[in-house]
Order: C-alpha cells, then structure tokens, then sequence
C-alpha cells in the first residue's frame, strides 16, 4: 500500500514537471539559427543533394555517421564474440521443425523484392526519404525472412565479414580523399556535380551511401546469421 | 481532423501494448506487443513527416530486434530444459 501511493506520488511530480514543459512550449515559426544555415538556397546548391536531410547526414555531420556505423560495428562484432564462445561449449539438439508450405512460398517471393527495395534505397538516398542506414535495415529485414525459411543452409559468415570490412575501409577512404581534393572530411565535392535531383548528382553522396548501406546491411544480417547458428548448434 | 483521430487512436493503442508488454505473463505475448508498438511509432513518425526515421523503425524496431528477442527467448528456454 506504502509502496503503491510513492509511485503514485513519484508519478504525480513527473506529471506537474512535464505539464510545465508541455504549458509553456510554443512551436518555433521559424527555422532556428542551424536549420537555417542548413535549408539556405546557397547551401543546398552547394551540396546538390535533393534530400536535405541526407546533405545533412552524409556532408555536414559526415563525422557523426561515421561514429554511428563503428558502433554498430563494435556491437556485431560483441555479439559475435560472445556467441561463438557459447558455441564451443553447445550440444547438439533434435532437428528444427520445418516452416509451413505457405509461409515458405510467401518468403520466395519477398525476399528479392525486399532486397531490391532496400538497395533502392540507399541509391537514391540523396534524392527520397531514407539513405544507407534504412537501406543496409531493410536488406537485414529481407535477410531475417531467408534465414527464417532455411534456404541459406550452411550461414557464411565469411562473405558478410569481407563486404563488411570492404565498404567501411572505402566509406573512410573516400571520406579522406575529401581532404586533399575538396574542402576536408566527408566533402562530396570530389566529384562532378551533376544535375540537381538526377540520379547522378549531388558529388560523392550516392557512392558513400551506397557503401554505408552494405556495411549496415552486412553487419546487422551477420548479427542475426550468428543468433540462428546458436539456435541450429544448441 | 482525421489526422488527429488516427494519432490518438495510435497513442492509446501504443501505450496499451506498452502496458501489455511490461505486465503480460507469457513472454512471447509481450515482445509481439513490444513489436507491436514500434510498428505504431512508425506510423506516427509517418504523420509526423519523417519517413526516414519511420523506416528506420519500421524495420529495425519492429522487425530485427523482434525476431532477435525470439531467438534469445528461444536459446534461453533450450538451456533452462536442459539444466
């Protein structure tokens, strides 16, 4: 009963705290100071990326996406680790049970068109929503249905380790080409511009994404082949 | 108006499955509940015009980490059976 009412009072004070927020907050009209430099005509032009979210993403806070794929990175590569020292020590259990006849049939299907809406994607993501973050997922979530059937057999990890390892080491490489020919890291200016809003356009941004996406794409697929190996081995 | 209607209906739906995923006895329940919620966040970052974000959530929230909490659950029963 104690217990039950200083949740409710600890609640009741969280309530009053966010009312306050909530009673003086007034929407912006317009753009504050950084979304400003970000959405001003120059800029964009400079850039050349249709989407300004990716110009953002890719040129402007380059660095911080950089830190995001490492980390996701260093989760694979934790889970992984731990995994395989389960796996040493695993006993070999009863055959998985087989999916059904639909599901099967339906997973054929959707696998591809998941996998080419994915790379679509992260090829256009610097003209449509989305980039190689949401590309390299939804490859993943295409992955997940493949690896639910059991078509792959034998999962290798070794392809995913290599297409991993390759596309962080271009990702850095073309990141770095932008301090010798443009104006420092993660510049896309290195190459031409191209036409504003066509597929070829908008400098480097199409390569560095298409790379980031099959870096997220490979290392989220590993981390679930590594779980479904644990399963199969226990 | 509509807009308004279909957030709040996803709001409350949310916060339900939210509730149901913290109290339910039966674990498999709870983590298609909790999928359930970031399909539903998903949608509301849709109206909320951020697709990128939606898809993001979409497909990491609802669809790898939910298949990834049943390949844990799945490896944690097998090793309590075999103790």
């Amino acid at each position: 009963m104690i217990r039950n009412s200083l949740i409710f009072i600890v609640l009741l004070g969280f309530a009053t705290m966010m009312y306050t927020l909530y009673a003086n907050f007034d929407g912006n009209t317009e753009l504050n100071n950084v979304a400003r430099f970000y959405a001003n005509e120059q800029n964009i032009q400079d850039v050349g990326a249709a989407n300004l979210v990716t110009a953002v993403v890719v040129t402007y806070r380059g660095l911080d996406t950089l830190g995001e794929v490492t980390i996701l990175f260093l989760t694979a590569a934790i889970i992984g680790f731990f995994l395989k020292l389960q796996q040493a020590n695993a006993s070999h259990g009863e055959p998985k049970r087989k999916p059904s006849e639909i599901f099967e049939t339906a997973a054929r299907v959707l696998t591809p068109i998941i996998f080419v809406l994915g790379i679509y994607v992260f090829v256009n993501g610097h003209l449509t929503p989305g980039g190689g973050f949401q590309g390299g997922a939804i490859i993943a979530s295409s992955f997940v249905l493949m690896l639910l059937v059991g078509q792959t057999g034998h999962f290798n990890s070794k392809l995913f380790n290599i297409i991993e390892s390759i596309s962080g080491v271009v990702f850095v490489f073309v990141g770095a080409l932008g301090i010798a020919l443009a104006g420092g890291f993660l510049d896309n200016r290195i190459m031409e511009m191209g036409t504003f809003g066509t597929l070829l356009s908008a400098g480097a941004i199409p390569i560095i994404y298409i790379f980031v996406g099959l870096k997220v794409g490979s290392e989220l697929s590993n981390i679930l082949g590594n779980f479904r190996e644990v399963q199969q081995e226990n | 108006m509509i807009n308004l209607i279909i957030t709040l209906f996803l709001g409350v739906t949310m916060l339900i499955m939210a509730g149901v995923a913290i109290y339910h006895k039966k674990l498999s329940v709870a983590i298609i509940a909790a999928g359930v919620v970031s399909l539903f966040a998903s949608v509301m970052y849709l109206l909320l015009a951020a697709p990128d974000v939606a898809m993001t959530e979409a497909s990491i929230g609802s669809g790898l980490s939910t298949i990834i909490f049943f390949y844990v659950l799945n490896k944690i029963r097998k090793t309590n059976d075999s103790k």
